[in-house]
This record gives C-alpha cells, structure tokens and sequence, in this order.
C-alpha cells in the first residue's frame, strides 16, 4: 500500500515512516510543505495519504486544504488528517461530500501503533476514521436531542464507536460482545434515530455521522 | 410669567404644527422656566461660595454644586434631545467611597511638601471634625472646588436668564405687534395711542405690524438656535475635560487588563505546573523504570511503558485544552470568521453564522471577539432555553476613522438577561473595554435575546488596521 506522508516536523515525519515502513506500507514521499504534498499527490497517486493539518508554508490549515482540493480532483482519494486538535468544523469538511475514505485523528492516536495503523487501512480501504473526541464534540452538541437520549448506554457506546468507523467485528472486540450482540445493538440504534438499515459499514457510518452533525435532510 | 403661562405656551405650538417659528417660540418661551430654575441654582451656587470661603462653612458646598449638576444635566438632555447630538458629562468622577483613608493624606500633605490648601488647614486645626465621614466630605469637596466642569456650570447657570430672554425676545415681538393690531378695533382709539406718536394711519400701522409678526416667527428659530448653541458649548466637556476623561478611562481599562492578563498567566502557570510537568515527571520515573525492569522482567516493563504512554497522552491532552484558552488553533488557521463559525458547530445550539467581514481585524482584536463571541454564546446555551442563534460580523462606518467591527448574537430563548456585576456579559464588556469596545444588551422577558459587540478597528495606536 503507497503512502504519501505530510508533516513539518522532522521527528514525527520520520517515527511515522518508519513506524508505517515497518508494517508493510511503501512510503511513495514523505514531503514537509503544503505545495510539496499538492505536488505528490497529483505524481504519486497513492493508496492513502497521512496529513498533518497545520504545514508550512503558511503555518495555517494548509495540509487540510490542500487534502480538500486534492479529493475535489480526485473523488473519494483517502486522506487520513492528524492534527494537535480537534475542530469539528474541519471534521464536517472533510465529512461534507458525503465519499468516503477520509480520518481526522490527533495525533496522540499514533502512540497506539495498532490503532493507528487500523485506522490508515480503513481510510485506505474507503471507510472512515474519526477521532473519538470528534464523536464527543459531536454528542455534546446534540445533548438536546430526544433521539439520541433514548439510547441505552450500552447502545452509546456502540453509537460512539460506530462513529469513528469501527467495524462490527472491531467494535465486538472492544466491548468484550459477540458480534451477533452489536449488530442488535445497532439495529435498535438505527431504527431509535429513525435512519434506514445499511449492511454495508461505509455508508452506515456516513449516516450516523450525518445525523450527529445535522446534516441530515431532516 | 406664570407658570401656567408657559405651559400653555409649551403645549401652543403643538397645535400648529408645520409653524416652524411659532413651534421656536415655544420653546424659546418654555426654556424661561428653566432659566429660572438655573438662576436659583446659580444663586445658592453664589451663597454657597460665599458661605464656603468667606464662614468656612464647607458643608454647603458640596448640596449647592449637587443641585447646579443636577439643573445642568437637566439641560444636556434636553439640548440632546432637540438638537440630536447627545451633550457629554464633563465632569471628573468622585474618588469611590471606600478609597484608602490613611492612605491618600501623606501623598497630599507630607509627600508633596507644600501648605495643605486653605480649607484643609481650617479642619486639620479643628480636631473634632476629623473623622472619616468629615473627610470623605471634604474629599468630595476638594473635587468639587477643582472640576473645572463646576465653575463652566455655574457660569452657564448664571448666564442662562440672558440667554432665555434672547430667545424669547421674538414672542415677545409678535405679542407686541399683534396687541397693537388689535387694540385699535377693540378700543376704538387710533394705533398710536399705545406705542406713541406713530404710526397714525392703520395704512400704516397694519403692514408694520404684520412685518413684525413675520419678522418674530423668521428670527425665532434662529433665536432659539443661538441659545442652544451657547449652552451647550459651556455645558460640553471642553477638549481638556475630554483628554482627562479619556486618561482617566485608558487608565482604568489599562489596570484592567494588566490585572487580567496577570491573572491569565498565573493561571497558566498553575495549570502546568500541576498538569503537564507533574505527567512529565511520572514519564521520566516510568522510563527510569522500564530502564532497569527490561532485561530481568519484560512483562512488567511492558506494564510500565504503557503507563507512561499514558501520562503522555493526557499531558497532551491537558496542554491542548491550555493551548485553547490562550489562543486557539482554528483562530490561526482560519482567521477571525471560521474560528466563529467553529464555535457555532460546536455549540449545541443551531446556530448560523453570516459574516460581511472582507479582511482579517489585526490579531489582538481577533482574539479579543473570538473569546467574546464564544462566552455569549455559551451563555446563551447556558442560561436562555434557546434552541437557535444567529451570529452575524460585519464592519460599520466603512473607510471612515470610525470603523467598527460589529458582531451581533441573537437567539430565540425566553430572554430576560442582564448585565449583573460579576457575570459573564460583565466579565466580556470589561474585556472589550480595553479595545475601546462595547456591549449593548437587548433581552425583553420573552426573548429574543439580541447582544451587540462593536470595536472600533482604529485604536489608540499609530497602526493603521482594515476590519
């Protein structure tokens, strides 16, 4: 699997390389600037790309723009952004044109290497991988919401881990559940928030996610 | 004239309306009313000095001055009513009540080394009037004797009468000329039985008489205009007054916000003295741990290390939430207007964000509305029962030396806030002082709740900025 790697600061850009080379991943350019990345992008073509949000030149939000602009020529390109913070604003953006293959983790997750790495697999794969303190945000800004507090809070966590792109099987390890056990549990969750049932897990997030963020056509 | 005269002159005019003059007239008629009242506060002004410095008699003082700036802030209200320019208070605040009592006597008398004034050295002698209330009075009547704004106001009290009777002399003109139109055909007797030897004829009489009629209603407003404009030019705070106004609130806003700032810092330093130094401190010891556990017993080295990733992750954790208060990341990535609308994704009511806003305001005032956009919102979700808010940036009085950011943040909640002492809102207003900013509050019981923020985009400095 191709990786393209964008982070300004030496260390964290060569721990991930080595930590990614390690399991199998081919780093196509691991580049430290927003006109760099736009430009391997466009020559690499790879399977994933792993941006830090804030880059050089400008020092702003550049990697997150330039990820934008990237997917916009090319639909659905999995971009997994790290960043020092959570803003829910960039999370919608990255979430907005409804495809998958899109991450937004801080990068505190990369301590967890297992994690991590599940997360740049399922970006790579199509799927979704949110920061559990994006769900957070997200559910603490629909505290008002009838729906969602009628859950169990067995079902919460399930709709937590839902969110940030899990798998059944993942969320089934997580919880110490069988999988037979989650799959009721968000039957139930889908049928509370009153969303159509999806086996299918990509579009099954987006739906959540859409819902959490009130974008949902309501 | 009566009262009841004037009166029935205020309410005249009304009833004729589109009589620009007579309306003038009225006016001009009514301000005798208050010219009178001036002239009494002038006179007890008067008795009061004498009594003051001729008796010591200091206890008049400070009820004469009282009632003079009671009469003139009358007039500034009036003025600004008719004329639209609000006319300022010019004078200099009263020291608070509970200023330090021994405090303030060795800078006035011992550290400056000169003869305390005249009236201090009278109560200094006579030891049974030194108590804290004697002195607080005398405090007030220092300030009072050396407020310039005082001596403007009693010249303007005693002048008032002159000026009243200027603008009266026009009504005066058109009574006189119409008396003399009537009396003729009321009497009888020829026209110039009453004003003289002339004029003799009503040929004569008549057009003289409509011309001064005509001649009072054109020269009444103009009349009134000069009164006004005397008045409020000894009323305004002069360019002086307005300078030591102006120190005197930079003085304040500056203390406010080197307290503030003070208070930030200690805050800071407390959170990381007890947050990420102490996480950092537990990292080290579990790496010294995990040094001599890894050769005789992996497995516990391994608990250790997954300890220390730990406290690592939530000294992250803790710095991030720091790096927020002090400056947050979105407002250095996105600027002013999508740090905003940031804060309304975040927030748990719906909240829409519209801006006008062409340029990036310079960096301190950015931050300075971002945090005060943040808190009225939070409050808003807090306190309101809102369900929706409407955030909206613009700039006003584009490309003039008055441009101003203007920020408004409406919700639909049951309204009823107020700026109490100690709250959020007092806490953003005082704030926003430091820019020269304001905050207007409208929040009828029922809602809508509507605040409004506005910095000016110039400020006291020579850096010239684009809002």
């Amino acid at each position: 699997m191709r990786v393209v790697l964008a982070e300004d600061l030496f260390l964290l850009r060569e721990g991930l390389t080595r930590l990614l080379e390690a399991h199998g991943f081919e780093i196509a350019a691991a580049v430290a600037s927003g006109p760099e990345l736009a430009r391997a992008l466009r020559e690499e073509r790879p399977d994933v790309a792993v941006v830090d949000v804030r880059l050089p030149p400008t020092q702003t939000d550049e990697g997150l723009q330039v990820s934008l602009e990237a997917r916009r020529e090319r639909p659905g390109l999995p971009v997994l952004v790290l960043s020092q913070h959570i803003v829910q604003l960039y999370a919608r953006e990255l979430l907005a044109d409804g495809r998958g293959g899109v991450g937004y983790l801080l990068k505190d997750r990369v301590f967890n290497s297992g994690q991590f790495l599940d997360a740049v697999r399922r970006v790579a794969g199509g799927g979704t991988a949110m920061d559990p303190e994006v769900i957070a945000k997200l559910l603490a800004s629909n505290a008002r919401d009838a729906p969602l507090a009628r859950l169990t809070p067995r079902e919460q966590e399930v709709l937590e881990l839902m969110a940030e792109g899990r798998s059944n099987a993942a969320i089934s390890r997580e919880l110490v559940l069988s999988e037979g056990a989650v799959s009721k549990y968000t039957t139930s969750i889908f049928a509370k928030l009153d969303l159509a049932p999806s086996e299918d897990d990509n579009r099954r997030v987006r739906a959540v996610l859409a819902y959490l963020s009130g974008t949902r056509d309501r | 004239m009566t009262e009841n005269g004037e009166r029935r002159e205020k309410r005249g005019p009304r009833r004729w309306p589109g009589e620009r003059g007579l309306r003038a007239m009225g006016r001009g008629a009514a301000e005798l009313h208050e010219a009178a009242d001036a002239a009494l506060a002038a006179v007890m002004a008067a008795a009061a000095m004498v009594l003051t410095f001729g008796l010591g008699m200091v206890f008049t003082w400070p009820p004469a001055v009282e009632r003079l700036r009671r009469v003139a802030d009358a007039e500034r209200r009036r003025l600004g009513e008719r004329t639209g320019v609000p006319v300022e208070r010019p004078y200099a605040p009263l020291p608070p009540a509970g200023e330090a009592e021994d405090g303030d006597r060795p800078a006035d008398e011992v550290g400056s080394g000169q003869r305390p004034p005249a009236h201090r050295r009278g109560c200094v002698t006579s030891g049974r009037l030194h108590g804290p209330r004697y002195r607080a009075m005398e405090r007030k009547l220092q300030r009072y004797i050396t407020d310039p704004a005082t001596w403007r106001d009693f010249v303007w009290a005693a002048v008032s009468p002159v000026l009243a009777v200027v603008a009266a002399v026009p009504l005066a003109a058109v009574c006189y000329a119409v008396f003399g139109l009537l009396l003729p055909a009321l009497t009888g007797q020829p026209p110039h039985s009453w004003t003289g030897s002339w004029p003799t004829s009503p040929l004569e009489a008549v057009p003289t008489g409509l011309a001064v009629i005509g001649l009072g209603l054109a020269t009444a407003p103009a009349a009134l205009r000069v009164r006004d404009e005397v008045s409020a030019f000894l009323l305004r705070p002069t360019a002086r007054d307005r300078l030591s106004l102006r120190v005197r609130q930079l003085a304040e806003t500056r203390s406010d916000a080197v307290d503030a700032q003070a208070a930030e810092l200690r805050r800071i330093e407390r959170d990381l003295h007890d947050g990420v130094q102490a996480r950092l401190i537990a990292v080290g010891l579990n790496l010294g741990a995990i040094e001599q556990l890894v050769e005789d017993d992996p497995a516990a080295a391994r608990a250790v290390a997954a300890q220390a990733r730990e406290s690592s992750e939530r000294a992250l954790a803790e710095l991030r939430g720091l790096v927020r208060g002090i400056h947050p990341p979105v407002l250095a990535e996105r600027g002013l207007v999508d740090a905003v609308r940031a804060v309304a994704v975040d927030s748990p009511l719906e909240t829409e964000v519209s801006s006008e806003l062409t340029g990036e305001p310079p960096a301190a005032l950015r931050s300075a509305v971002y945090f005060a956009v943040s808190e009225l919102l939070t409050n808003a979700a807090r306190h309101s029962d809102a369900r929706r808010a409407w955030i909206d940036l613009h700039s006003v009085e584009r490309g003039t030396p008055r441009e101003a950011l203007r920020v408004t943040v409406t919700d639909d909640g049951q309204g009823g806030a107020h700026l109490t002492e100690g709250g959020g809102l007092r806490g953003v207003e005082r704030r926003l002082a430091t820019f020269d900013g304001v905050l207007a509050l409208s929040s009828p019981a029922g809602g809508p709740t509507l605040l409004t923020l506005e910095i000016p985009c110039a400020l006291s400095s020579p850096r010239t900025s684009s809002c």
